[in-house]
């Protein structure tokens, strides 16, 4: 087998563990994104009752709404902190913190990358929903559908819309940062390129540009194409 | 018996009491302009009825049936005001049609939803669904928008997504049909296109309810005026009643800065 043979089968086996991290990633993070999402519009404030209640305390309390300080507190931590950081993190913490060590580096990697993207995802989505009029809400009420009809299939069509740009650029983001597996030795494309650069062969290394200029090319024309096909109507 | 019926009608926001008490009731085929200037109550006063804003106390029924009452704790829960909105159709100002879907699809997609919840759903789907979508192509005929029934709003003027929105309210067959401003945001050539349609439905004897600045649209068209002022009935009548009045000062007020 020549040289280029075996850097070429190497850099494609390694650019495999890049799409399974891709491609788990965004099919965990897009619909954890929405789940966040809701949590971070989240309206309940279980201590309302205190709102007209004299004592400032009482009052200040009645403001506490739970679940989105929790969700936006935890969006702030993901998006506050490195992703290379969160794969160390999820990778170390159960085995030392609960005494169950991780299964597998891999399985490290993907949660953190699934939950790390589906962070980002959820303001995407939250700007989106949020973006979408108030009137639309309420033709869809008037009009006696319900929450749910009303979400699904008068608000995500709009939302849907509205996100491609933003999202096209986050995934092409995800499809660079699925490299930072190597920090936790998963043998990624960049990974193996190294093995090769530590035998004195450099090719290998610059030639995984390649890999990553091909698939966000295609992901490029994808997103292209959807957005035209979305391009009907306005608003 | 009365259509609808409003009952000592109260809504505050925070502090602001923007309806003090409102009672009226109309009856079956009756047109009701409600006039008055801005901030008087008129479409907090249409919100309420339609359930979009709940209101701090008092009744309403509609078809003889009480959708919402303070004392009895009807009309709060979603399902209670689902059931009520089923009876009212409203029109808003800003059309608020759903971009991505055609005319057409404006139109049938609530009756297509609701007729899920139908028990003979399953088995009369293909008739019951070419039943709506032929109701939803004579409301679309009605207000003259035949020729654009798979244009999406983005394609249509300010007049003809108004026009699909009446089509759209239409097409649950509602007992009262509810008109908030529906051509402020219109120029004079579109309002008239608007008018025009709402003019033919009266002539059909549809309950409705039209908040308007159109002075002269409401005394045309509507059986009976209704002036707001301060979130009060202020006068109530015949357009001759109303527009003959002196002895009211709110109402010469309103009418005469209109008229200058």
């Amino acid at each position: 087998m020549s040289t280029f043979e075996k850097a070429f089968r190497s850099l494609t086996e390694g650019f495999g563990e890049n799409c399974i991290i891709f491609a788990v990633t965004l099919l965990a993070a897009i619909p954890l994104g929405l789940i966040i999402a809701f949590g971070s519009m989240s309206k309940w404030r279980p201590f309302r009752f205190f709102e007209r209640s004299k004592k400032r305390l009482l009052r200040a309390i009645s403001h506490v709404a739970p679940i989105r300080w929790l969700t936006r507190t935890f969006v702030w931590i993901i998006r506050g902190t490195p992703l290379m950081l969160q794969i160390f993190v999820v990778l170390y913490a159960p085995g030392l913190l609960l005494d169950i060590p991780m299964r597998s580096r891999m399985t490290a990697v993907l949660i953190a990358f699934a939950v790390n993207y589906a962070a980002y995802f959820s303001e995407i989505y939250r700007g989106g929903i949020e973006g979408i009029s108030k009137g639309q809400y309420e033709a869809c009420q008037v009009l006696g559908m319900t929450k749910a009809q009303a979400f699904f299939r008068v608000v995500l069509p709009q939302v849907v819309k509205r996100i491609i740009p933003p999202m096209g650029n986050e995934i092409i983001t995800l499809v660079k940062d699925t490299s930072l597996a190597r920090v936790v030795a998963v043998s990624e494309i960049i990974m193996c390129a190294e093995r090769f650069t530590k035998q004195g062969l450099i090719g290998p290394l610059f030639s995984t540009a390649i890999y990553f200029l091909a698939f966000n090319g295609i992901l490029t024309l994808l997103f292209g194409y959807i957005e035209k096909k979305l391009n009907y109507y306005r608003g | 018996m009365a259509i609808l019926e409003v009952n000592n009608l109260y809504k505050s926001f925070g502090k602001t009491e923007v309806l003090r008490g409102i009672d009226f009731s109309m009856d079956e085929g009756e047109v009701l302009s409600v006039i008055g200037s801005s901030g008087s109550g008129k479409t907090t006063l249409l919100r309420c009825i339609n359930a979009l804003e709940v209101p701090t106390s008092g009744e309403i029924s509609i078809g003889g049936e009480k959708v919402y009452s303070s004392t009895e704790m009807l009309g709060k829960s979603r399902a209670d005001q689902r059931r009520w909105q089923l009876a009212c159709g409203l029109v808003f100002q800003s059309y608020n049609l759903f971009p991505q879907y055609s005319a057409l699809e404006n139109v049938m997609l609530a009756p297509r939803l609701l007729a899920k919840e139908r028990e003979d759903y399953k088995q009369n789907r293909k008739q019951i669904s070419e039943e709506i979508r032929e109701n939803a192509l004579s409301l679309l005929a009605r207000v003259g928008l035949s020729d654009k029934i798979s244009n999406y709003p983005c394609e249509l003027s300010g007049g003809q997504q108004q026009r699909v929105a009446i089509a759209r309210a239409l097409a649950l067959s509602p007992k009262v049909l509810f008109f908030d401003e529906p051509t402020s945001a219109l120029d004079p050539q579109l309002t008239l296109e608007v008018l025009r349609v709402i003019r033919e439905l009266a002539e059909t004897k549809m309950t409705m309810v039209i908040v308007t600045h159109e002075m002269k649209f409401a005394r045309d068209v509507s059986d009976r005026i209704i002036f707001m002022a301060d979130g009060e009935i202020s006068a109530d009548g015949t357009p001759d009643e109303v527009f003959s009045d002196t002895t009211n000062e709110k109402l010469s007020a309103f009418l005469g800065n209109i008229q200058q």
